[in-house]
């Protein structure tokens, strides 16, 4: 997120609040600006927009719901953020991420700490509608520091706009499509040979699920820092680079 | 005081034990005092905790442990569902496939079944027959298999998660309201793991 000049200007309504957005804003950002909550996934502070997950849809009288990170705002918008339909949706869509990967929180790395977890509780996901896939998915472990665990992986990308925009080396891609489509380093080949890979972790930190994690820990051992990516990104706008998140 | 259900009669319930580790029962027993005020409420009628051979007729809750597997299985989840008013899919392997479903990724059980029982003992290495149960071809979540009424997912759901579910289902029941909104159900009640 760049830092906005002046004041904002642009009247907007957001669930029955009337609210001024800057110039260029998107509705996430007026959204979490004015404490309104919206469910995300995909989506990080300091990473470019990707819009994958659909989760942050959102209603704006248009004859589609569209996703507020990837959505600017227009004076005199009037944006529900939450209703029935809109409540209906966001519990398909974690349903169906449930459905495609093979996310068996009970011996997760990341249980406790995962966002796809969350969710689920959040939109009252009590079982997956769907016919599960059981599809199997390659684990990487060839990283002498780190895992990648596709069986937990949602595809939000995270991981690749992480290490192309913030640390430079550009490991990551996504191949394939449909069902096929995976988390590669390099061009398909094993993490550990990559040699772009800088060991910085940075990818590990964002993954908002089990997907990616520090090698050696055990169920529910994970910590992630998403966060981190946000701090990076104003330390290099204002160059003050102390992290003080941990004392806020 | 004890309580009954629409009919008069004092609630009736069960709990049967299918593809888990039984751990959700475990967590069942982690009830302990509280125990007490579910046997005021209900008759304990089947379950591994019971030495009751065929599952009974006219019971109140059935709480399910574990995936279908087997076709041992297929045959008790039919019998909790043709003689339960309401079913209660228990813990994660009955709701999602959990742990029981990860042969799924690997194709046809038989290769498995051969590997554990003939090349892995140390001695008479055979198929099994008539004893074990035949394994189904895929594991399936419970309610893939049978009608569920109400979900209670965890890895093993938590004593705390039991009670509030099961009290707030019998005092329903009692009550003669039928199955209650769970709405209320927050991130102690409801998650994953």
């Amino acid at each position: 997120m760049s830092p906005r000049n002046g004041r904002p200007n642009v009247p907007v309504t957001i669930d029955g609040q009337d609210v001024k957005a800057f110039e260029g804003e998107s509705i996430l950002e007026l959204a979490r600006r004015v404490g309104v909550p919206i469910p995300t996934l995909c989506h990080l502070e300091g990473l470019s927009i990707h819009g994958g997950c659909r989760l942050c849809l959102v209603d704006t009288g248009d004859h589609k719901l569209k996703p507020a990170c990837a959505t600017e705002v227009t004076a005199e918008l009037d944006v529900t953020t939450t209703n029935a339909e809109i409540r209906e949706h966001r519990r398909r869509i974690v349903e169906l991420l449930f459905a495609e990967g093979n996310h068996i929180c009970a011996f997760c790395v990341s249980s406790g700490s995962c966002e796809l977890q969350d969710l689920a509780t959040e939109h009252h996901v009590d079982h997956i509608h769907y016919e599960l896939g059981y599809e199997r998915h390659d684990v990487d472990a060839s990283h002498p520091k780190y895992v990648l665990d596709r069986d937990r992986c949602v595809l939000c990308t995270r991981c690749v706009r992480v290490c192309d925009e913030v640390e430079g080396a550009h490991v990551w891609d996504v191949a394939m499509r449909g069902n096929e489509a995976r988390i590669v380093a390099g061009m398909d080949i094993p993490w550990g040979e990559s040699s772009a890979c800088t060991w910085c972790g940075k990818c590990v930190v964002v993954c908002p699920t089990g997907a990616l994690s520090f090698k050696g820990r055990a169920t529910g051992e994970m910590r992630h820092d998403p966060e981190l990516v946000a701090f990076l990104a104003r330390a290099r706008d204002e160059g003050e680079w102390i992290d003080r998140r941990a004392e806020a | 005081m004890s309580e009954h259900n629409g009919e008069g009669r004092r609630l009736r319930i069960a709990t049967a034990w299918l593809g888990g580790c039984s751990g959700c029962h475990m967590s069942f027993l982690d009830l302990d005092e509280v125990l007490f005020d579910l046997a005021e409420k209900a008759d304990l009628v089947y379950g591994p905790l019971t030495d009751v051979k065929e599952f009974p007729p006219d019971v109140d809750v059935t709480l399910v442990e574990g995936a279908v597997a087997n076709q041992d299985n297929v045959e008790l989840a039919k019998a909790v569902r043709a003689n339960t008013r309401v079913v209660v899919s228990f813990g994660d392997c009955a709701v999602t496939g959990n742990v029981t479903s990860l042969r799924n990724a690997l194709g046809d059980p038989a290769e498995l079944v051969r590997r554990v029982y003939v090349e892995h003992p140390d001695i008479r290495g055979a198929m099994p027959t008539d004893v074990v149960p035949a394994l189904l071809p895929y594991v399936e979540a419970l309610h893939e298999v049978i009608p569920i009424d109400v979900y209670m997912p965890g890895c093993p759901p938590s004593a705390d998660r039991i009670k509030a579910t099961l009290l707030a289902l019998l005092d329903s029941l009692a009550a003669g309201e039928g199955i209650p909104s769970l709405d209320w159900r927050g991130p102690e009640d409801l998650r994953f793991g």
